[in-house]
């Protein structure tokens, strides 16, 4: 971790924001109606951010490609969570075939 | 052993709902593993899981903070995402009766409300939404948050441990432990062709941003394919929100 002082900062912004948001919806709850619309779009927007996290964070190191077993082992993960395989199942299957991919030497 | 027997039988939770309840927090606890794992594999020391765990305590923001800020991102784009993320909790709030985060009649005051406020998150709301009365609800939601309160820093630390002890991460594939557990998580929600339409369109945008732009942006950036979504029902685009109860059917989910 490069500046812990930074990094504590942004992780209690994080946690004061988020317990704002916990509390702002029963404030508000008695004064206004909140379209159920906007409720749904608030919540695709979390899936979003999401899913380009599994993008980047599969695909790519840095600026470049990440290589191909990480992307690999993630893809074999996202097969098996759509065929609604246990959560334990799909995260040690990504872990287990990008390993298997590397002591095969493919990087 | 008797007093926790009495308890459970006067609890408005049915064994059915508590078990279900049980469950939900050892997959919980599960997922710390995970974090906990993958934060000091990235280079965080073994008390930020911990400590980032009880005070946040909303899993994905989590792993979306710890993943930007190891690619090299900045702490605040971090915090800015997670709160993007987290900022579900302000309908959920919105959906949850009167007196379900605290004691009933005790508005806005008191630390029992305040605590209980701490422990909202995707699993309490879901629980206690799905009880009849009051009464349960309250139950199934304070149940389920101190649940979780317990099994997801728990996991965290137990996972940190773990993953301090381990040397060559990448020979073991854990980095590829991060995006699985992620998919794992939205895999529900990508099952709407809607959603999974926007969320490719959003992975391409950041994809072909990464080369060029700071670590944690790109990210960011796939927020534009959200517009994919708001486009329909046109009916509605034009009044200010909150003015117009919505009735279309669901668009998006």
């Amino acid at each position: 971790m490069k500046d812990t002082t930074l990094v504590v900062a942004g992780m209690a912004t994080l946690a004061a924001g988020t317990w704002a948001f916990r509390l702002s919806g029963q404030v508000l709850r008695a004064r206004i109606s909140f379209p159920p619309r906007a409720t749904r779009l608030l919540e695709a927007a979390a899936v979003l951010l999401l899913a380009a996290l599994v993008a980047t964070t599969a695909l790519t190191e840095g600026h470049g490609f990440s290589g191909f077993a990480r992307p690999a082992g993630v893809l074999v993960a996202g097969v098996l969570a759509w065929r609604k395989a246990p959560f334990l199942v799909v995260v040690l299957a990504a872990a287990a075939v990008t390993a298997g991919l590397r002591l095969a030497g493919l990087s | 052993m008797r007093s926790l027997r009495r308890t459970l039988e006067r609890s408005p939770l049915s064994t059915a709902v508590l078990t279900d309840i049980a469950l939900t927090c050892l997959a919980v606890f599960f997922i710390g593993l995970s974090y906990g794992a993958i934060a000091v594999s990235s280079g965080f020391p073994l008390w930020f899981p911990a400590v980032q765990s009880v005070l946040v305590l909303a899993g994905a923001s989590e792993f979306l903070f710890v993943g930007i800020v190891a690619a090299g991102g900045s702490p605040f784009a971090a915090a800015l995402a997670g709160l993007l993320v987290n900022s579900r909790h302000l309908p959920y709030g919105l959906a949850l009766p009167a007196g379900v985060t605290g004691p009933a009649g005790v508005t806005g005051r008191g630390w029992r409300r305040l605590f209980g406020t701490h422990l909202m998150n995707d699993e309490s709301v879901v629980f206690a939404l799905a009880q009849e009365d009051l009464r349960a609800k309250r139950a199934a939601y304070w149940a389920c948050g101190l649940g979780v309160l317990i099994c997801w820093p728990g996991g965290a630390v137990l996972g940190a441990l773990a993953g301090s002890a381990i040397r060559d991460t990448s020979a073991f594939g854990l980095d590829a432990m991060f995006p699985a557990v992620i998919l794992a998580l939205i895999v529900k929600d990508l099952r709407d062709t809607r959603i999974l339409r926007a969320a490719l369109a959003g992975a391409a945008i950041a994809l072909a941003a990464t080369p060029f732009l700071p670590a944690g942006l790109p990210v960011l950036l796939a927020l534009a394919a959200v517009l994919l979504l708001v486009r329909e029902p046109a009916a509605n685009a034009a009044c200010p929100a909150g003015q117009q109860p919505d009735e279309q059917p669901a668009p998006i989910r």
